[in-house]
This record gives C-alpha cells, structure tokens and sequence, in this order.
C-alpha cells in the first residue's frame, strides 16, 4: 500500500540539505510563496470580521468531529437518496481497490480533478497498474504529472517550477517545440492537450473541499474550470474524500467559503464553485460515487491534545507563511503534505512510526497559528507530537542518545542552583580549547556541532550574572 | 516596587550584561530589584523538544521560587511565552491542582522586560541617550505570544540620539527555535541568512531584540562573517546614558 510519508527517503534534516543548494527552486517558492502571501493578506485585511469568521470556522470544524459518526452516516443517508453510491475504505489499499474496480469496466484513461487525498493514498500508481491511465486536468498537477514529479504544495503543487520550466516540459511532453513561455501560451498549450481528454473519457476522479452532511452534497472550489468539466461531462463520477471533509450543514458553506479561497489563493472567491448532489437525469454524470477514505484519520482523531490536525481545510496558507518551506520547499517534507500542516499530519497518518523527523521541522515561530483560518495551533501540536516521540523511545536511546542524555544532564543542572554555577564554572574551563582566534567558539564536536557550521558562538564571559549580582550585594560599590 | 528578576538561565550564563541593564534601568525608575539565588531555568528547552516529563520538575521550581513575589521580571519575551503558555498545562497533564492554581495566581504578575516597564510600571521614556543606528527585529514570541505589539519600538523612540531604522521581513523568524538551530542546523543557517542580509540592508549599526536568544543567533552569523553590524539587548540599548561604548561588549 502506499503511504503518506515515503518510507525509502532521507528524514528532513537530510532531504532538506539538497534542496538548499539548488537556488532557481529556492527562489521559485520564495517567489510564489510572497506573492501568495500579499494576495492574502489584501483580501485578509479588507475582512473586519476575519478573526470573528477564524472563531467561527474552528467552531465548526470542532463540533463536527465531536459528532463524527453521526454526520458520515447522515451525509450517506442523503447521498444515497439522490441517487449517488457510497462506499467506506478503511485504509488507501481499500480506497483504491474500490476506484479500479469502479472504473477498470468502463475505460482505459480516467480524468482526474487535483486532489491531493488521491495523491495520500496512491491512486494514479494503482490505476496505472490496472492498465487504466489518469489524466491529471489541473495545470499544477499536469506540469507534475508531464514531468514524473512529486507536489510541493497542497493548493499550488507545481509551485517549485518556473513559467521557463514549465515551458521546456510542456515543449518536451506535448511535442510543441515553439511554444513560448507568456503565462497565455502555456494555458493555452494545456487547454487543447485537455479539451480533447474530457470530450472523450467517460469517468472521472475527483477529491472534495466539503462533504455536506445535511444535503449528501459534494463541493469543490477551483480557478480553472477543468473542475467543472470533469464533474459534468463524463458518464462516471467517483469522489474520493478523507472523511474529515465532512461539514453538518450547507449554512457551514457560509464561513468556510470565505475562509477558503482568502487563505489559499488570496481571492475573494474562487472562480468556480461548484456543488452537486446524487444524480439528475439528463445532466452531468448518471452515475455517481463517493469513497470514504479513514487511512488512520480516526486514529489521528484518538489523540485529544493533536485531533485538532483533523480540522484542516487544505488551504495551504501555513505553507506559505512558514519560513522553513521558505527555505526549502514541499519536497524536504517527502509526504504529500508539505509544511507545518504536514510536519503535523503526516507522522501521526503513519501512527508516529514515520515522518517522525517532521514534528522537529519548525522553529515554532507561529506564523502557521496566525494565519489558519480554523486557528489549528500548528506550534502546539508540534510539541505536543514531539513529546510522544520522546514518551516513546526505547530504553537503548534513553541511556545512550546524546541528545536524551544531555537533556537528562542538564535538568539535573538546572534542579540545583550550586550545580548550575558549578557547570558554568565547568563550562568557561571547558570551552577554552574550543575558542577561535578571535576568542570565539568557532568549531563545537558532536550534536553540538550543527550550530558552528554557520555561526560562531560567543564565549562564556568571565562572571555569570548572578556572580555579579552577589559581588554588588557584598561590596558597596557596584562592580561592572 | 519591589521586582523579582528571572534572569532565566541562558542570559544568567551568556548575557550577563544584559541582567546588569535591567537592574540599572529598573533602579533608576526608582525600583528595587531582588534576585532570588535559587533560580535556574523556566523548562522551555526540555518542553519544546519534547522531554516535557523532564520539564514538570524545573516548573514547580520556578513556580515555587516566584509565587510570593509581588512583580517578577524577564528579559525573555520566549520565556514568558513558555509560561504563559504551557506552564498551566502542565500542572493540568500533572494533575496537580495546587499547582495549577499557583502557576495562575504567579502569571499575572510575571512581565517581559519591555511589558513591564510599558504595561506595569506606565513608562515609556526611561532616561537613555544611545546615538547609534539601531534596527530592530520582532522576535517570534514577544509578536505572537506576548502580543507587545510596538511596545519596544515606542520604548526605543524615546531614547536620544537614537537613529530607527525599519527591518524588511521585521516578523519573519531569524531561523534560532532552540534545538531546531541544531537539529535543523542547515535549514536553521538559510533563514539566518535571509535575516542577516535583511539587517544589512537596513546600514544599521546595532540590531536589537526582546530576546537574546534571536540575538545570540544573529551574533554568531555576524562574528562568522565579519560584518559591521553588532547585536545589543534592549536593555542595554535602555539602560545606556552617555558611554554606549560601555555597553557594547562581546565583539572582539
């Protein structure tokens, strides 16, 4: 079965390393990344109600997992009576199980709309295997999928690539050797490679922004339009959605799509914004289901102090406001879910047993919890994960990891005054065959040692504060 | 007033000087200032990298140490973010009730450095002259823990001779995050980078901040690459009257 996390690639410190060194990436994301950023923050500003609409949408997204169960069987309830099929998979073996099985009947090719739980659980590699090729029909996903790449973003996947990038592959895949590289040249490429794909695929995949409990509806925002086509013109259409996509009622649309589209594009509302429910004889697709997808979410929703991860709505605004991916991308975070979102998402997707170096990918800035828009405090459940990877260490790593040791060492220090000015009197001895020329820390040995690679540190001074401040209290004079 | 000052352990070891500046300026303002001895760390290394059973001890210390204090000073705004956020959570994982109703009667009394003197004490001119170009740079926690919004900015206006100069990126992270600087040490080094090409830019000569810890950070790039820019606490910046040159320590 495929996983969230890929079990073969380096942890982050070490996926992350490559990846600082190449600057035409680097300069791609930071590029998109202010763009997106000042989109937002307009849109954002101009809202006076913004932090009244964030209370309301972390009110939502809290009461319906509070209920989960109940609105899942609601929501299949009313799918059901409009005509549309639910199916239930436990995990991404069964979810794509069910997919081929539903499409392998009818067609060789499938179109796809850009869904990133479809990217979780491996569909495409699964379709393939079936014999059954997918189309990816969102510009993102396609310049991925033209180029065998991974995404990098969870709203703008290609993000990581220049128009000039694009441009090569679109001339190299497509076979238009004199394509130019204007932002209309390249959409207008992509628009006759698609229009032939959705005039002749009868199914098409899509994921979901929202599962409507109270109606059994479906909706999905875009900016393209190739959404659109993909849910009206084929015969077929299968929905894949993990089933924290679930919302109680079609009011809930109300708060959440002015959320959506301001954290994640910068827009007011996306361009298209669609819904639908069940079957409507005579128009769109006559056949019509809905998968869903757990794959460990009801494990994630166990754990009270990290379920609110569950709460995301995939705008991907924390991905570019944390000035970790800034640095590095999507790819450093080898998941489908790149940055804080997916520092906290993935490893507890993969029950704490990968991704496990993720939780440690933050400074624990805070930019992520500002500008959430259901207010899931990224930093929090950061530390909170991190506690259970430590809670969880063996006895092995306990005695002999230099970093738990030192951990240990160093509360032993701080529970004694004495013991503290002992180890700072230990310490200026210590780091004298440390000091530089300049009298400086220039080159620390083992886990210590990251720091000196780029930075210098500056020595232990001579008397600690509180040595001063004993000295002031025992001599008249103060002394400096 | 009497204030208690946590000096918290990393600016009692490094920084000194620092502590010297809250004391002079404190006094000046007519304040005493107390230092209680048994004092060591708030728990915030060994909570954010996850050894948070390790951290229980180092809070019923501090709490301890500090409840019978009528104002307790921090020249950390990150330390006072631990506090604030994760000290009443603790006691509540602990169980411990007496605790939790400590950890809430101690926090409303327990001040950031710069909180303190704005917020508490309602001063925003504290007597300094520092003729320097001086920039400064929001540390994560005093913007979006502590909320001081423009407090230190108003605290450093008022200071003679000073020259502000404004920060691209001013809420953009120096990349420090405790063991991240290690752990991550790479990642750590690029966003110091952008940082320090972001204060260079500005042509000041001192870049200051709430924190030592960004400082510590943004010193050390500074030292590796000889540039002609130095940090200063704060404090220092506030306690300085007419010998800045005094104040200035740590460069070679």
């Amino acid at each position: 079965m495929a996983s969230v996390h890929e079990r073969t690639t380096q942890d982050f410190p070490a996926a992350a390393f490559p990846l600082l060194h190449k600057d035409q990436l680097r300069s791609n994301v930071r590029h998109a990344t202010d763009v997106i950023q000042a989109k937002r923050f307009r849109v954002v500003s101009e809202m006076p109600d913004w932090q009244l609409l964030r209370d309301a949408g972390q009110r939502i997204r809290a009461h319906t997992f509070e209920y989960l169960d109940a609105y899942l069987e609601e929501f299949e309830q009313h799918c059901t009576a409009a005509g549309g099929y639910v199916h239930w998979a436990r995990d991404g073996a069964e979810a794509t199980r069910i997919v081929v099985q539903l499409a392998q009947n009818e067609t060789s090719k499938v179109i796809k709309i850009k869904s990133m739980t479809t990217e979780e659980i491996g569909l495409n590699h699964a379709l393939e295997a079936a014999g059954i090729q997918p189309i990816e029909t969102d510009l993102a996903e396609l310049i991925v999928q033209l180029g065998h790449d991974k995404p990098s973003h969870i709203v703008a996947p290609a993000l990581h690539k220049n128009r000039h990038e694009v441009r090569e592959l679109f001339a190299r895949t497509l076979d238009l050797p004199d394509l130019g590289d204007r932002p209309e040249d390249l959409t207008e490429a992509a628009r006759v490679y698609l229009r032939q794909q959705f005039l002749h695929t009868p199914v098409a995949i899509s994921g979901a922004n929202f599962l409507v409990a109270e109606t059994g509806g479906v909706c999905i925002v875009e900016s393209e339009g190739n959404g659109r086509m993909c849910l009206t013109l084929p015969r077929k259409l299968i929905t894949i959605a993990g089933i924290d996509k679930v919302i109680p009622r079609f009011r809930d649309l109300e708060v959440l799509l002015q959320l959506l589209p301001r954290s994640a594009t910068g827009e007011r509302m996306n361009p298209y914004n669609s819904l639908w429910t069940g079957i409507h004889p005579g128009d769109g697709p006559q056949e019509f289901h809905v998968v869903l997808l757990d794959n460990r979410r009801t494990e994630v929703l166990r754990d009270p102090e990290s379920r609110e991860t569950l709460h995301c709505i995939r705008c991907g605004a924390c991905q570019n406001a944390c000035p970790v991916y800034r640095q590095t991308g999507g790819h450093a975070y080898s998941s489908v879910y790149a940055g804080p979102i997916g520092a906290i998402l993935t490893p507890q997707l993969a029950m704490m047993q990968e991704g496990k170096s993720l939780p440690y990918a933050s400074s624990l800035c805070g930019a992520c919890y500002e500008v959430c828009p259901v207010k899931i405090n990224i930093p929090e459940v950061l530390i909170h994960l991190r506690g259970r990877i430590v809670n969880e260490q063996s006895k092995l790593v306990r005695a002999f990891d230099p970093e738990a040791v030192a951990m240990r060492a160093m509360q032993w220090i701080f529970l004694s005054e004495t013991r503290l000015r002992l180890a700072q009197w230990i310490g200026r001895m210590v780091q004298r065959p440390f000091l530089g020329r300049s009298g400086w820390i220039e080159k620390l040995p083992g886990i210590l040692g990251g720091w000196t690679r780029t930075r210098d540190l500056r020595p232990l001074p001579a008397q600690s504060f509180r040595a001063w401040f004993k000295a002031r209290g025992e001599s008249s004079s103060e002394v400096l | 007033m009497q204030i208690a000052l946590f000096i918290t352990c990393y600016n009692d070891t490094l920084f000194p000087e620092t502590g010297i500046a809250v004391v002079r300026v404190l006094e000046r303002l007519g304040h005493t200032v107390v230092f209680p001895e048994a004092q060591t760390c708030c728990g915030q290394m060994h909570y954010n990298t996850g050894y948070q059973a390790e951290a229980l001890p180092l809070v019923r210390r501090f709490v301890e140490i500090f409840r019978d204090h009528e104002v307790v000073c921090v020249p950390s705004s990150s330390c006072v973010a631990m506090m604030r956020e994760h000290y009443e959570k603790i006691a509540i994982a602990a169980g411990d009730k007496q605790l939790q109703s400590e950890v809430l009667a101690l926090l409303p009394r327990v001040y950031e450095f710069t909180e303190l003197l704005a917020h508490r004490l309602g001063v925003e001119d504290v007597g300094a002259t520092y003729p320097h170009r001086v920039t400064y740079h929001a540390s994560c926690h005093s913007l979006r823990s502590l909320h001081v919004g423009d407090v230190p900015l108003r605290l450093l206006q008022k200071v003679r001779g000073i020259e502000l100069l404004p920060l691209e990126g001013l809420e953009q992270c120096c990349g420090f995050g405790g063991t991240f600087a290690i752990k991550n040490a790479d990642v750590s080094g690029a966003m110091l980078e952008e940082k320090l090409q972001c204060i260079q830019k500005t042509q000041a000569e001192i870049c200051t901040a709430c924190d030592n810890s960004c400082l510590m950070h943004l010193q050390g790039a500074m030292h590796r690459q000889s540039a002609q820019v130095n940090t200063v606490h704060i404090a220092q910046i506030l306690a300085s009257e007419s010998l800045p040159s005094e104040e200035r320590k740590g460069r070679s």
